[in-house]
């Protein structure tokens, strides 16, 4: 089996934070992502799915190094970059990218399309062969927009446009991971179908990874490979994509894919609804033992006390005392 | 059959004519009939305050000629209307009879040249310490921002009163300038020092806000430097506010030299600014009130101008912005 291209460690990022106790100030930590390991090969995409507040961009950005983490190890092509200064860090950003959730605040308003594209090349100093200019029409008319709107501001363009402006920014230099942060949420339905499919089409041409963001499973099951199940900055279970969905094993994952509407009315009429009692605890603050075990109607004794490792069970990886 | 899809993609092309932010906000300027006739008097008056020598030239006036032969023993001027004629178009200022229109033209540039520097430099130190303190955060931020409390806290104005002489006296000590000149750099600098904070506590709130856009973190992660960040990046978007605040603020710093001066610890005569006429003008306001309401007016048309133009800009540039 080849090495992985990025290996994902224990990953930690607290953030501080205070509370006013009288007139003392007392200091917490929010903690987002709480120790997360997993491996992305080559060309594959990894689904992170969880709900909002769970750590998933904290995570996608810290394993980008935008956000500096608190403990673990980031591995990137066999090379640690956890402790890397920003310096040492730029040319590695050449290979690795981001792709954001709002089109609209992604790209600077006073910038024309034709620049902002272009900045990757400007930043990294990489002259393409034949010019910028031609290089930045090219990736316009690979993501499907008219090179001839190259002198055209952002505001000209439509949230679906916008997202492909920011994909072209992010393939720009032909990175070799790709962190797509709810690529297609702020979208329409229509226009998240061909967003997905241009990142899918433009992933199998390059052989780029992804780690794919998501709250909504059916985008998920649709574009990764495998997933990996998020709760209060922990991965809950990590599998391939078709035997997570087919053989949940870990009951927050059953309860989330219970939560998807099925297109079939009959199906939908059967379909039977696992509704989460309470609310999502304080990451500030979260259980002892499973993070899981307010909400878990299987929880057991052992649940409060002892944290599950994250250990195989058939072919899924499952943090659960009790797995299915 | 290429060649023919081409030519009617390009014409279809050129039907949407593509707009950048400047074209945009420059259209909804000129549609707006109060910020432009604000804006033409501004120019107007600019241009005539710039040009005071050629413009006198034409009209035949000197500021600095004494018509004794048109006053009465009085100071008054003998002519009615006070003195109004084809030669003196505004009439005579009363006491030793020199053009009015010469000495509203000639003053304005004293009082124009205190007004833009004053806000040029007040601006640049508020960019400064706005985006530093902005983009840095962190401890940074807490002392500027103490600082600037602290300036916005301090009555400035008796601060300028109380130290006019001996400031002047110490500027003219150094040789750096005698006299008027002294006067007018204690101004602008003292001016300029006690208004930059306002500068840059916007700039700074624009900062905090622009840094948590996801350009800014995707500049980052294309590993572009602190520098570029700032100056390409958040800069760019500073320009509209900016140039918002810098016009409302001339002429507030227009009126407030022409209130030192009329304190009598800005200009000194012979030399003429709008606050020296109108200072004049006070005294003879109950015998001769054409000369106070010409000087009074002309200084409340061009800050009135002024801000009418700022608030226009303000409008085209942030549509979004209330009054």
């Amino acid at each position: 089996m080849s090495s992985p291209l990025l290996s994902v460690r224990n990953l930690q990022k607290y953030f501080p934070t205070s509370r006013n106790v009288g007139f003392r100030k007392e200091k917490l930590q929010v903690k987002a992502v709480d120790g997360i390991s997993f491996d992305l090969m080559k060309g594959e995409t990894l689904g992170l799915v969880g709900e909002s507040g769970c750590g998933k961009t904290t995570a996608g950005r810290t394993i980008l190094k935008l956000i500096e983490p608190t403990a673990g190890e980031i591995i990137f092509e066999g090379q640690d970059i956890t402790k890397l200064r920003p310096g040492l860090m730029t040319p590695l950003r050449a290979q690795m990218q981001i792709i954001f959730q709002d089109p609209f605040s992604a790209l600077n308003p006073r910038q024309t399309v034709g620049k902002i594209i272009a900045a990757p090349f400007e930043i990294q100093k990489v002259t393409p062969e034949g010019g910028v200019k031609k290089e930045v029409a090219g990736l316009m008319q690979r993501v499907g927009l008219n090179p001839e709107h190259y002198n055209r501001y952002p505001h000209e363009f439509s949230g679906g446009q916008r997202q492909r402006i920011g994909i072209a920014r992010a393939i720009a230099l032909k990175p070799k991971l790709i962190v797509a942060d709810e690529p297609v949420s702020a979208l329409d339905v229509s226009i998240q179908a061909q967003v997905i499919n241009l990142i899918d089409d433009l992933q199998k041409a390059d052989g780029i990874s992804i780690v794919f963001i998501a709250h909504d499973l059916s985008v998920v099951q649709h574009i990764s490979d495998r997933v990996a199940v998020m709760y209060l900055g922990k991965i809950m279970e990590l599998a391939k994509t078709e035997d997570l969905f087919t053989a949940p094993h870990h009951p927050y994952t059953t309860a989330l894919l219970s939560a998807v509407p099925q297109p079939d009315p009959r199906g939908e009429r059967n379909r039977e609804r696992i509704i989460l009692k309470g609310d999502l605890p304080s990451p500030i603050n979260p259980p002892a033992g499973c993070v899981f075990n307010t909400r878990c109607w299987k929880v057991q004794e052992v649940c409060r006390s002892k944290t599950p490792e994250l250990l195989t069970v058939g072919k899924s990886q499952v943090a659960c005392h009790f797995p299915e | 059959m290429v060649s023919k899809l081409k030519s009617a993609n390009a014409s279809a092309a050129g039907q949407i004519i593509s707009r950048s932010p400047r074209q945009i906000a420059w259209r909804r300027f000129r549609r707006n009939k109060v910020g432009m006739v604000s804006a033409g008097i501004s120019i107007v008056v600019l241009m005539l305050s710039l040009f005071a020598p050629v413009v006198c030239k034409i009209l035949g006036i000197n500021p600095d000629e004494l018509n004794l032969d048109l006053i009465d023993s009085s100071g008054i001027p003998t002519l009615p209307n006070g003195g109004i004629s084809r030669e003196h178009p505004l009439g005579l200022t009363p006491g030793i009879g020199r053009d009015l229109l010469a000495n509203l033209l000639y003053g304005s540039r004293i009082s124009f040249l205190v007004a833009f520097l004053t806000t040029g430099l007040a601006i640049f130190i508020g960019l400064i310490v706005g985006i530093v303190g902005g983009y840095f955060r962190g401890r940074i931020d807490d002392y500027l921002g103490r600082f600037t409390d602290f300036l916005l806290a301090f009555p400035a104005f008796f601060m300028i009163v109380a130290l006019s002489e001996p400031m002047v006296a110490r500027i003219q000590e150094t040789g750096i300038a005698q006299g008027n000149s002294a006067r007018v750099i204690f101004l602008i600098f003292f001016l300029s020092f006690f208004g930059w904070p306002g500068f840059s506590r916007l700039v700074r709130s624009q900062v905090l806000s622009l840094r948590e856009r996801d350009f800014v973190t995707a500049a980052q992660a294309m590993g572009a430097s602190r520098k570029r960040i700032i100056f390409k990046e958040l800069m760019p978007n500073l320009w509209a506010p900016v140039i918002v605040v810098v016009s409302l603020s001339l002429p507030g710093y227009l009126a407030a030299e022409a209130v030192f001066s009329f304190l009598g610890i800005g200009i000194q005569p012979p030399a003429t600014t709008w606050g020296i006429l109108l200072d004049n003008a006070r005294r003879f306001v109950t015998v001769y009130p054409n000369f106070f309401l010409i000087t009074a007016g002309s200084l409340v048309l061009v800050v009135l101008a002024f801000n009418l133009v700022g608030d226009a800009l303000r409008d085209a540039l942030d549509p979004r912005s209330e009054r």
